[in-house]
């Protein structure tokens, strides 16, 4: 009798949280619609014209951020109906084998596209083989798939740019201000994420050529509380001795900039310490302008047009690059320096403006 | 020699034993550590950050200390209920759908008292699993372990939601003129109101009894259930008060990251207050003591600069090092060579 009701229980609450999965789905496609108005002139309808629908599936992530959201959003208001594509989106909730599980579906439904942002970089060579067999061109996004190279195109951001990029800014500003010595406290996202390695990475490059001083570095695990936690030990450690802080995202910047109003240390544009973050989230830019954060590096999350370039281009017969880097623009809040020179990771140098963050910039962010 | 016995023999001296050590090492390595001043009209210093950072472990683990007692078992919920009445708080002040406000829905004290009493109702869910169906602890508080920070998420709109109100900060930050941190209020609060309780009624005998053998008690009279149940619920008010707390400090409630791995924490500040897993006696200014542990030791390393990849090392060193010490097959082990060594040294004196 105990074990019936045991197992009603625990079968209720299994419903309960699947009711709850769904609901987060059917709630999105909602969102799409509301945003469609403003996308619909970018659709060439062609494909909808012979009323022959493209069907794409979609293996998302999860919904674990503002940034996951913003990303979700961009793939479902471009490949909308008026575009001429049929969009089946599965929300993975971070399972690496759930989304395994909606590949292999979207492959026995025989969907033209498949969009993949993977949970994890490895494991999947058997199931792209599959989809591979089926003649399903298999489009990479965001996170990046290590063990096979059976997908077409990859999507997304190189974040030792992000990292190599503030290091030029920082370089350029300190001659610019004409500060001689700089101290810098590193508050780092998640360990061996790759954000993390490929900001790290490119930052560390200019610390090390221009023999900046790293006083030290911690996690902040890309969270507010993280944030600030570590910036309160380091306002102990390092009172009065350093003048940059560079956090690897803005929710640790948030907690960074609140630790460091209550130790009472000036920071931003007028104030001793420069803060740099990364990502460039509404919040974020709304500090930029309000010159709390000197620069902000964007990890742009609008994979959707790009994605939709893509399947454009397979359908029409062209051949499409295995890589695409979004383009992503660097916010600074003072209008001193136009522009920054550096050494990308594939070895280009290539020279890129700083865009000054306005009311209306903040407003058009994600 | 038989007034140092004493104090050692004393249940809360190891714990507190152990937290003077890792001082200690603080106090060898660096001295500032003790440093306290006041800057911009608050107190300033790791020790204050200590007293402050560990609130929220430590209201968890006088919740924690009373449901491990009676049940024998441990609510591993605690941390996503901490989540879920965050965000239960954060989506009345701000209303539904709203990502980032600047004036409140409701009143700042009807929005908390939802996000508390939403933490009694996760309480109340496990102590009825528990208590009245007789499920074990940790597959009954599995369930919202798994299901409350996704239904946090939901009531949130999946997004993290800004309360922008100056006095929502006040519980995780300072109220201005008052120059200790909130949170030590709010913890002592939680301390006094659960001690009082527990000594001015029978709760606590009732506790220990239920917990030891609940048919024995209930034979005694006592209703087993009901304590277990009361139990819980305080557990789970718990869990909605250090809610509070942390979701005050970042003035949002970020549902994925809020009270993330403190279940794991405040059942270790229980084992490391001395307090026996397997129910029965408890001892609540132990598992406090024990929280306070727990948050010296990652104040020490961020302190000293351990890098973020070997820190968890260092801290399980620690810890593993503190429960070897206390447990009581290494006592009685430590007990015995003594003994033997007593023994000897009385042999040889016979010899000469």
């Amino acid at each position: 009798m105990k074990k019936k009701v045991l197992s009603a229980i625990i079968a209720a609450a299994m419903s309960v949280t699947m009711l709850a999965g769904c609901g987060s789905q059917e709630s999105a496609p909602a969102d799409t619609t509301a945003q469609t108005p403003d996308e619909a002139p970018a659709a060439d309808g062609a494909p909808a014209a012979d009323g022959e629908m493209i069907t794409v599936g979609f293996a998302q992530v999860g919904h674990e951020s503002d940034w996951r959201t913003a990303s979700t959003n961009s793939i479902q208001a471009a490949l909308s109906k008026e575009n001429g594509i049929d969009l089946q989106f599965v929300d993975c909730d971070n399972d690496s084998a759930e989304q395994l599980e909606a590949v292999r579906n979207f492959i026995e439904q025989d969907v033209d596209y498949i969009v993949i942002d993977p949970i994890v970089s490895t494991g999947w060579d058997t199931v792209l083989t599959e989809a591979d067999d089926a003649g399903i061109p298999v489009i990479v996004i965001d996170r990046t798939i290590d063990d096979s190279d059976k997908y077409v195109s990859w999507v997304g951001s190189e974040f030792t740019n992000e990292g190599l990029a503030a290091g030029a800014w920082l370089k350029a500003y300190a001659e610019a201000k004409g500060i001689k010595e700089l101290n810098i406290l590193e508050i780092t996202g998640t360990t061996g994420s790759s954000a993390e390695i490929g900001r790290t990475k490119g930052f560390h490059q200019y610390v090390d050529s221009e023999g900046w001083n790293l006083l030290d570095s911690q996690t902040g695990d890309f969270t507010q509380d993280g944030g600030q936690k570590v910036m309160e030990s380091y306002c102990k450690s390092y009172s009065g001795k350093f003048n940059v802080v560079i956090c690897q995202n803005d929710n640790e910047a948030f907690g960074a900039i609140d630790a460091m109003k209550a130790a009472g240390v000036s920071y931003g544009v007028d104030g001793d310490v420069i803060v740099i973050s990364f990502d460039a989230c509404t919040a974020g830019l709304q500090m930029v302008l309000d010159k709390e954060i000197n620069a902000d590096f964007q990890c742009n999350p609008l994979q959707g047009p790009d994605c939709l370039k893509i399947i454009q281009a397979l359908g029409a017969g062209q051949t499409v690059d295995k890589q695409t880097f979004m383009a992503e623009p660097w916010y600074v809040s003072e209008d001193i320096l136009k522009e920054i020179t550096y050494k990308n990771n594939s070895g280009t140098d290539v020279t890129e403006p700083l865009v000054v963050v306005d009311a209306a910039t903040v407003e058009a962010a994600y | 020699m038989d007034k140092i016995k004493k104090l050692t023999k004393q249940q809360l001296f190891l714990p507190f034993f152990c937290l003077l050590i890792v001082l200690l090492i603080n106090l060898i390595k660096s001295p500032t550590f003790f440093n306290i001043g006041i800057q911009h009209g608050v107190l300033y210093g790791r020790i204050i950050d200590i007293l402050n950072r560990g609130s929220e472990i430590a209201i968890l683990a006088v919740g924690q200390t009373l449901v491990v007692a009676v049940s024998a078992g441990t609510d591993i919920s605690v941390g996503s209920v901490m989540s879920l009445s965050a965000c239960g708080t954060c989506m009345m002040l701000a209303g539904y759908g709203v990502n980032s406000t600047t004036h409140l829905a409701v009143p700042m004290g009807v929005g908390i008292l939802f996000g508390i009493f939403l933490g009694g109702l996760c309480g109340a869910m496990n102590g009825a699993l528990v208590a009245k169906l007789k499920i074990q602890p940790m597959v009954a508080t599995l369930i919202l372990f798994t299901a409350a920070r996704a239904v946090g998420l939901l009531l949130c709109n999946n997004q993290i939601t800004y309360i922008r109100y100056e006095p929502y900060k006040y519980l995780g930050n300072f109220i201005p003129g008052c120059p200790i941190p909130t949170a030590i209020f709010v913890t002592i609060a939680v301390i006094a109101v659960v001690s009082i309780f527990l000594k001015k009624t029978a709760l606590g005998l009732y506790i220990q009894s239920a917990g030891i053998n609940s048919r024995a008690a209930r034979i005694a009279g006592i209703n087993s259930a009901l304590i277990c149940f009361v139990c819980y619920v305080i557990c789970g008010l718990c869990a909605g008060i250090a809610g509070m707390v942390a979701s005050s400090r970042i003035y949002s409630a970020d549902s994925n990251n809020i009270g993330l791995n403190y279940e794991l924490d405040a059942i270790l500040a229980v084992a490391l207050g001395g307090n026996s897993l397997g129910g029965g006696k408890f001892n609540l200014a132990g598992s406090v003591i024990g929280a306070y542990t727990i948050q010296a030791i990652t104040t020490t390393l961020l302190a000293m600069g351990v890098s973020t990849d070997q820190a968890p090392v260092v801290k399980a060193i620690i810890v593993v090092i503190i429960v070897v010490v206390q447990a009581p097959t290494f006592k009685e082990w430590i007990a015995n060579n003594e003994a033997k060594r007593k023994a000897l040294r009385a042999e040889g004196g016979q010899q000469a």
